[in-house]
């Protein structure tokens, strides 16, 4: 393995390249299921053809989510958007025997695993991948997700960031628990508020030495878990100029964490709508949205935040002029919307659409479509903009999310990637066979304060 | 598979532990399993130094191999059923319908202490292994076979009158610490409809029969194995497949079994000896079990041995299932596709694979 030992600098330098993840989103608005070439959403093959052509691509990462409730609408399982989601680690594991070279990326929730057994299962998809496997870590802090577990619902919501990073900690020491490639593993005790763990490590470390950890968390204490702990970050700011904030917000706080200013690569979540022309991507984005957000998915979207049914309404009317019967939203349960102040946003919503001379459909498409993170237009044209991406530094590549599966990546590998390599932004071959390798991180060292003594024992 | 055509021929599992984490390894013995002929492979996941995750094991396989069933053991102690019961599901579909269970119940301090609960113990550990069965068993329900209906006109993806909430709760007099599970699953129906779940012999009791649909029966030595599958097929009957234990140590490579019998678990029956006389003993063994599962002491050196003297010897004498092409697990143990728990009488119809 290339070690590549960099000293902790507090100076940020733009590597000038870009990688790409590929995240295989499984429930959704964003994904087109009414389209003819749209596939299935649960079998083994739309997975394969998705990693197999992202690894055409030399993808760094194939990304997976985590299910832990259906999400619901007006108290039932909601009805209209793509949903069923396989165990990532479990697809992950089979899509390592498939492919050869791309990163194999599970979300899994801090809340809802035990650590010792997360790590284990972790350090099994590592080895198992030859040292292509990552966590994205996630956390979850409500009881309407906690009643599908033995926990029930446990965390406080302030609670979520200091517990999260605890788990992430006990992990670490877990995988750090060995002296060398062949052990002997240490003890590793941890007694906490809301768990103990005393294990000693089974499995050796990979060839990567321990899965890459990412980590998704806008908040201020989202970030500075990320800046503590992950070696990558899924930003919300794809726009160039938000991109370039957010780096320096990022850098900032890596290096007040000790850590350097290189230390924590950042992908922003994205979407791509491209074609050879501006004009045909435009088209093709009108025809993408009106499949994302059909009548339907209009007026749900307005019921997540009425707390009423309000099917009588004309989707290409105004919006309803009725109050919400909610204080709170929470209709539909794992959207992300809940806990929003109804009546104050139905309020600002009449108005903004009305001065916008909006729809219920257009105003529901400008407020849930990724406008913020798509690029549309020309291969060349996206190609050029993303190359100022890489001369800056802005990012360190993109998790893309494809419309449609399982072809969703085609113009992507097929067109845009060559233009970017082109360009010399991109890679053109792998450059090793772990993801730690493919996207340049230094390969981990115990550090000081993951005391790895056995503990109070 | 008709019934006919099987009744009195088995079928043969092999554990495949010892095929270590490397995914090439587990290519190996898994294709190696395949194409000597055996129906199933069975992923062992008591905690020991070395050993990778069954289930991600069993993933791994699922698409390197065609029709060998995939059947890792899941603990259900430690582990969160809402969990368990995703990942068996996801197993199913990575391997095509060709996914099964073991369901152990651990019964170790260790296995407490990393997930910071106290040790289950006694019976316990049967009403633990029950209540996960049946969780996984109504999650697995919980979408009726349909449910993805992606209607177009309606804007509909999936039709929510073939959802249902599992509404699981544990028993009144349940031994752990009781819970809950609402549901309903995160994933559609696995492509059997439910995955065929076996478990050790010495779980029956809390765990109830109609639970199962395989049962592992072990005995402290060969020659005591045949009577303990009688017993075992008196108590479950004959719709639930009774699955003998079996190690092996074989003459090979010029050495003799008794110099390799050191690899062999000493609490299980065993046998060490010539290819020829396991065959034998087999053949005998399989008129009174439905299938054997055999655990070679040495996995590589075993395999090879058993792909190329004993198998092909059985299913020359006819005692060994048609191997079937595009089948799946439960079309190995002889079991219908069932129609989901919360079907409507409507909906009920809807079979085949």
């Amino acid at each position: 393995m290339t070690q590549h030992i960099r000293a902790k600098s507090d100076i940020f330098t733009p590597s000038g390249q870009l990688q790409f993840g590929v995240f295989f989103q499984g429930v959704n608005s964003g994904t087109i299921w009414k389209a003819p070439e749209s596939g299935s959403q649960t079998d083994f093959e739309s997975f394969r053809r998705i990693a197999q052509t992202a690894e055409r691509g030399l993808f760094a990462a194939f990304f997976l989510g985590e299910g832990l409730r259906l999400r619901e609408h007006l108290g039932r399982p909601h009805a209209l958007d793509v949903v069923g989601r396989p165990d990532a680690q479990t697809m992950l594991a089979a899509l390592a025997a498939v492919t050869r070279n791309i990163g194999l990326v599970a979300t899994q929730n801090t809340t809802y695993n035990d650590p010792a057994d997360l790590a284990h299962r972790l350090a099994s998809l590592d080895l198992i991948s030859g040292g292509r496997a990552a966590w994205n870590i996630v956390t979850t802090d409500n009881a309407w997700t906690g009643a599908n577990f033995r926990r029930g619902g446990y965390l406080d919501h302030a609670d979520r960031y200091r517990h999260a990073e605890a788990f992430v900690e006990t992990a670490k020491r877990i995988w750090h628990s060995w002296e060398t490639a062949a052990g002997p593993a240490r003890r590793v005790v941890h007694e906490g508020q809301h768990y103990t763990v005393d294990v000693t490590a089974r499995l050796p470390r990979s060839a990567q030495y321990r899965p890459v950890l990412f980590q998704a968390g806008d908040s201020p204490e989202g970030r500075n878990f990320a800046a503590r702990q992950a070696d990558v970050i899924f930003s919300a700011h794809p726009k160039f100029d938000d991109a370039v904030e957010f780096r320096k917000d990022l850098v900032e706080r890596s290096v007040a964490a000790g850590r350097g200013a290189n230390a924590v690569q950042i992908m922003p979540a994205s979407e791509f709508i491209l074609a050879p022309t501006a004009e045909e991507a435009l088209e093709k984005k009108e025809w993408v949205r009106s499949l994302q957000i059909g009548p339907q998915q209009a007026i749900a979207y307005l019921e997540q935040f009425w707390g009423r049914e309000l099917s009588s309404y004309d989707p290409d009317g105004p919006l309803p002029e009725i109050d919400p019967v909610v204080e709170e939203t929470s209709e539909t349960r794992g959207s992300g919307f809940h806990g929003a102040k109804a009546r104050q946003l139905a309020d600002q919503w009449r108005a903004e659409a009305k001065d916008k001379g909006l729809s219920i459909r257009q105003f529901v498409t400008s407020k849930t479509a990724r406008i913020d993170s798509t690029f549309t237009g020309s291969y060349t044209a996206v190609a050029d903009q993303l190359a100022e991406y890489a001369r800056v530094g802005a990012v360190d590549g993109f998790n893309i999310s494809p419309w449609l599966i399982p072809t969703g990546l085609d113009d992507i590998v097929n067109h845009l990637v060559p233009e970017l390599q082109e360009r010399g932004v991109y890679p053109t071959e792998y450059r090793g066979s772990t993801l730690r390798e493919h996207l340049g991180l230094d390969t981990p060292v115990r550090s000081a304060d993951e005391a790895v003594e056995p503990v109070r024992a | 598979m008709t019934a006919s055509s099987t009744n009195r021929a088995g079928f043969l599992a092999i554990e495949l532990d010892g095929a270590g984490w490397d995914g090439a390894d587990i290519t190996r013995a898994a294709l190696a399993a395949e194409w000597a002929g055996f129906h199933a492979a069975t992923f062992t996941d008591a905690p020991a130094p070395g050993r990778a995750n069954a289930l991600q094991r069993a993933a791994f396989a699922g698409p390197v191999t065609q029709t060998i069933a995939l059947v890792p053991e899941v603990d259900t102690v430690y582990t969160e059923p809402f969990h368990v019961s995703t990942q068996l599901a996801s197993l199913d579909y990575v391997s095509g319908g060709r996914a099964g269970w073991i369901v152990t119940a651990a019964e170790s301090p260790e296995a407490a202490a990393a997930v910071g609960r106290s040790s289950a113990t006694g019976v316990a550990l049967g009403q633990e292994a029950a209540a996960s069965i049946e969780v996984s068993r109504r999650l697995w329900d919980s979408w009726e076979d349909g449910a993805v209906i992606r209607d177009v006109v309606t804007g509909r993806y999936i039709d929510v009158d073939k959802l249902h909430y599992a509404d699981y709760e544990t028993p009144a007099d349940f031994a752990g610490a009781g819970y809950s599970v609402k549901g309903p699953s995160i994933i559609p129906r696995p492509l059997q409809g439910q995955l065929p779940v076996l478990a050790p012999a010495s779980l029956l009791g809390e765990v109830p029969v109609v639970a199962v649909d395989g049962v592992l029966v072990s005995a402290p030595t060969a020659e005591l194995l045949g009577a303990e599958v009688r017993d075992v097929r008196a108590r479950v009957g004959a719709s639930v497949a009774v699955i003998a234990e079996l190690g092996v140590v074989l003459d090979s490579r010029g050495q003799a079994a008794a110099a390799r019998s050191a690899g062999i678990d000493g609490g299980r029956a065993a046998f060490a000896g010539s290819a020829a006389g396991l065959t034998d003993f087999l053949a005998d063994l399989l008129k009174k079990a439905d299938g054997v599962r055999l655990h070679p002491a040495s996995l590589f050196v075993d395999l090879e041995e058993l792909g190329r003297l004993v198998l092909p010897e059985l299913r020359r004498r006819g005692v060994l299932r048609p191997v079937v092409q595009d089948g799946t697990f439960r079309d190995l143990l002889g079991l219908d596709r069932p129609a989901s728990r919360y079907a409507t009488a409507a909906a009920a119809p809807a079979a085949g694979k």
